[in-house]
């Protein structure tokens, strides 16, 4: 045996790698056919008709599937989509929908549809949530949260197959927002002929984990908390998808995703951090986009001393927000004078800038009662939301702008994010800082799930605050379609608001978005998911 | 031959069962129920429980539920783990490999620049390059590791953007799990694309592995500086310079061989430390081994997962010592005379 041949043999292959690395020019690299999003979380499943959260709609809604209709332009318009077009009746109560004849369902090693879109899947996706009976509602926990909070159980009352491709909807009430609800992230269709595949195969919860539907791109592969794969649908009805995969990489740390995005591994990141180090770099871009959510700080009218209303009144002079935009969103927000964001059609500018003001918050304290202040529990909320991207700094600067009114503030911030849900929606906080993000463009996407009574009976928006007339303004403005009366209807609304405040907006954040110069398309929007059909990388 | 086989074999069993028990002990030394430590099953029904129970002896004495669990390892039954509900036996099988093949570059890197470097600074024994050598080692062998990986990423993925800073292989590259390590994994698919994913593997394993080689490399430069500054030293040396051979035919016919011999012997050692080095370095490059799974089972307090990960591990790195124990009997006859383990 003599020694330098074995350093040669066991040195050369790994000589030869290195070389092989010059020549890539022949064959395309693969690279340059995929996208890679570096995403900020897992999602809890494939299916978001059983979610809300927006990690989960990012990675599935736009990507998987279709809706019946959807938004175009600036003004969010209701456009075609699935539905090549609809007739509602002069009551509002019947909504026909006729649907298009050419919509093929995912072709997957797991399931091959042998039949276009029809009125069937648009019965079963509807279905599912509406019947309590059905073989599929129970499957993935039977909760549909986002159509129980806009009560889509009691607002449609059935849902016939007129023709193979016509489907009517009859509704118990008109309600304007009925076609926007129905354009939402949530309300996607599933395939019926994979449900019915599934059940035979008693394989029932499939149909939210392996997911079939009709959109540019269909599920490959994924690993919890690693990656997802999806390939591109080569049958995608609307256009030619340009890429042949998108990948989502999970990188959870904030860190973690600006270095894969300097080092060239992602193409694209969500949520990123420095901003200043992206727009500095010529090869990368920085996007933004002013989101429709809300962060708030949210009483409990139920408790003493928040069932004052002048108790909140004072608050709200106190608190110091543009300190707050500087601090805890890095200036990355605007300030929220009212709930709903500027650019939202039933903003109304003559709403006053909230003042910010010791002298009156103390006189208004004093007026109430309170000349000496009280003690008080602020909860934060443990996870990171757009909204509200650091609520424990959030909650020690409220703490320390309430201590120059005379109240001491301990905060609370040590449930992790379901406990913590779970005890706001039992009442144990006084106050609270919370938020919430629009999953479509109508403003009663707002109003309806912030504050009206049955929202606020069901707890999550932390206030139990529940107004007869702010109620009766909000369903008026649901019954009309003139734009102008609704305009007048929220209006009021708002100004209900202001003048009981059952809570404190804080913030309307702006939702960024880093990627290479060479990724081209508009992918952000200013509600709701992200969606990839216009990207393409050159 | 034959009792050295028998002594490493002893060796072998007394280690295990001293592992076994270890980590037998630990669920009962873990918070909570020992049983769902055990076996993490976490959310199972009474009728379940009494199931497992019986499975596993718990009412019966501490020696037959010791037993018990010793059966069911040989089954390959590690329980399940309490965070993802998968059985720990696929969960280290799918990312063992990862580590293995990231500490077999790493100990091929270390070795490969490691020991020649030391026979050069022995064969200028006290001489300028022989200093400077062992001062850099020195330093090489200060640094901590998690500074050097972080410093690493931070010049050649952020600053010059030449190495990835991440994971095993671009996410664009499907590669199917066959064997686990993925070089043979690439080789073994049939993908167009099998060189790009090849040589998008290399790139990625560069950056890793020699951050886990520069602490084992360093010494290896010592080991190798030693051992040849000993047999430079021995009289056959001193016969073939009489016999009149030059200086570097001396050195390749007689002192490389024979230095190299007391040099192996010591992999096995260093096995261990490396593959404590990459697991911290799993964690900064986010490799997708079993040391960051364990790490990430520490904070998760998933105990089912660190018994399990613990165990596989330490048996493993026990394997890669007495396997260097038998090559070094094999290139040395005079070590299969010893009678105790090394």
């Amino acid at each position: 045996m003599s020694f330098n041949p074995i350093i040669y043999f066991l040195t050369l292959p790994f000589l030869s790698v290195l070389l092989q690395g010059c020549n890539d020019e022949d064959t395309t690299l693969l690279s340059t056919k995929s996208i890679i999003y570096c995403s900020e979380g897992s999602p809890e499943g494939f299916n978001p008709q059983t979610v809300t959260s927006g990690v989960t709609t990012d990675a599935t809604s736009n990507q998987l599937y279709n809706r019946l209709v959807a938004y175009s332009g600036d003004e969010h318009e209701i456009s075609p989509s699935l539905a090549k077009s609809w007739h509602i009746t002069k009551d509002g109560k019947k909504v026909t929908f006729y649907l298009r004849k050419d919509v093929e369902f995912h072709h997957t090693s797991y399931f091959t549809p042998s039949r276009k879109l029809n009125a069937e899947d648009v019965i079963f996706s509807f279905n599912r949530i509406l019947n309590v009976e059905h073989e599929y509602h129970e499957v993935s926990g039977g909760l549909y949260p986002f159509f129980q909070s806009i009560e889509f159980n009691s607002l449609v009352t059935n849902i016939e197959k007129i023709n193979e491709f016509t489907v009517r909807f009859t509704l118990s009430r008109p309600d304007s927002s009925f076609l926007a609800n129905l354009a939402t992230d949530f309300a996607v269709i599933l395939s019926a002929e994979y449900a019915q595949y599934l059940s035979e195969l008693d394989s029932h919860q499939q149909i939210d984990l392996l997911p079939i539907g009709t959109g540019p791109f269909k599920y490959k592969e994924y690993r919890a908390g690693s990656f997802i794969r999806y390939l591109a649908n080569e049958n995608y009805w609307q256009k030619k998808i340009n890429i042949e995969q998108l990948i989502f990489d999970i990188t959870p740390s904030n860190t973690g995703r600006l270095t894969k995005l300097l080092a060239k591994e992602c193409d694209i990141v969500a949520y990123p951090i420095a901003h200043k180090k992206i727009i500095e770099r010529p090869d990368l871009i920085l996007n933004e986009i002013t989101s429709f959510n809300i962060g708030y700080l949210g009483f409990n009218t139920n408790k003493p001393p928040f069932n004052n209303k002048l108790v909140r009144k004072a608050i709200s002079y106190a608190i110091n927000k543009e300190a707050i935009i500087d601090t805890v969103y890095f200036g990355k927000a605007e300030v929220a004078n009212t709930i709903i964001p500027p650019t939202s059609w039933a903003y109304d500018a003559h709403i006053p800038q909230q003042e910010y003001s010791i002298a009156k918050a103390i006189s208004t304290l004093n007026e109430a009662g309170y000349p000496d202040g009280f003690t008080m529990n602020l909860w934060a909320m443990p996870i990171q939301r757009p909204y509200n991207p650091d609520a424990l700094t959030m909650a020690k600067l409220i703490a320390n702008d309430l201590k120059k009114i005379g109240i001491t503030v301990n905060i609370i911030h040590k449930y992790e994010w379901s406990t913590f849900l779970q005890l706001i929606t039992e009442g144990q906080h006084q106050a609270v800082l919370l938020g919430w993000t629009a999953d479509h463009p109508d403003p009663d996407n707002f109003f309806t799930p912030l504050l009206s009574c049955p929202s606020s009976k069901q707890g999550r928006t932390g206030t139990f605050w529940c107004s007869k007339e702010f109620d009766k303004l909000i369903s008026q403005s649901l019954q009309t379609t003139d734009l102008n009366k609704r305009k007048k209807y929220y209006k009021n609304a708002l100004k209900i608001i202001e003048d009981e405040v059952p809570l404190i907006p804080i913030a309307h954040s702006k939702r960024f978005q880093a990627r290479d110069k060479k990724i081209s398309g508009q992918l952000l929007k200013s509600f709701g998911g992200i969606n990839f059909v216009e990207v393409n990388k050159n | 031959m034959l009792v050295f086989t028998l002594r490493r074999l002893n060796l072998f069993i007394f280690t295990f069962i001293m592992l076994t028990a270890l980590s037998f002990s630990l669920s009962f030394l873990f918070p909570g129920d020992a049983l769902t430590n055990l076996t993490g099953q976490i959310n199972a029904s009474p009728e379940q429980r009494a199931l497992l129970a019986e499975e596993y002896q718990y009412n019966s004495h501490i020696i037959k539920q010791y037993w018990a669990y010793l059966t069911h390892l040989f089954d390959g039954d590690f329980g399940i783990s309490i965070a993802s509900h998968l059985p720990i036996s696929s969960e280290i099988m799918n990312l063992l490999p990862a580590t293995i093949e990231l500490s077999v570059v790493a100990l091929f890197i270390a070795m490969a620049i490691g020991i020649p470097i030391g026979f050069l600074a022995a064969i200028n024994h006290e001489k300028i390059p022989d200093q400077a050598i062992l001062f850099v080692s020195m330093l090489g062998y200060s640094i901590p590791i998690f500074w050097l990986g972080l410093l690493a990423i931070l010049i050649f993925s952020i600053q010059l953007g030449w190495l990835p800073s991440a994971g095993r292989i671009s996410l664009v590259y499907e590669i199917k799990h066959i064997t686990g390590i993925q070089f043979f994994d690439i080789l073994l698919s049939d993908s167009e694309y099998k060189w790009q994913a090849f040589q998008n593997a290399t790139l990625h394993i560069i950056m890793p592995a020699s951050v886990v080689a520069i602490a084992p490399m360093t010494i290896f430069i010592r080991l190798a500086r030693t051992s040849m500054l000993e047999v430079l030293d021995s009289s056959y040396i001193t016969a073939a310079k009489a016999k009149g051979l030059t200086f570097w035919q001396i050195i390749y016919r007689h002192a490389i061989r024979n230095s190299l011999v007391n040099v192996i012997r010591h992999v096995g050692l260093q096995f261990a430390n490396l593959v404590t080095l990459a697991m911290v370095t799993e964690v900064i490059f986010s490799w997708p081994g079993i040391g960051r799974w364990l790490i990430e089972s520490i904070f998760q307090r998933d105990y089912t997962a660190i018994q399990g990960g613990l165990l596989a591990l330490s048996s493993f790195i026990f394997i890669v010592h007495i396997l260097t124990d038998f090559i070094y009997a094999a290139l040395n006859p005079l070590a299969r005379d010893r009678k105790h383990g090394a």
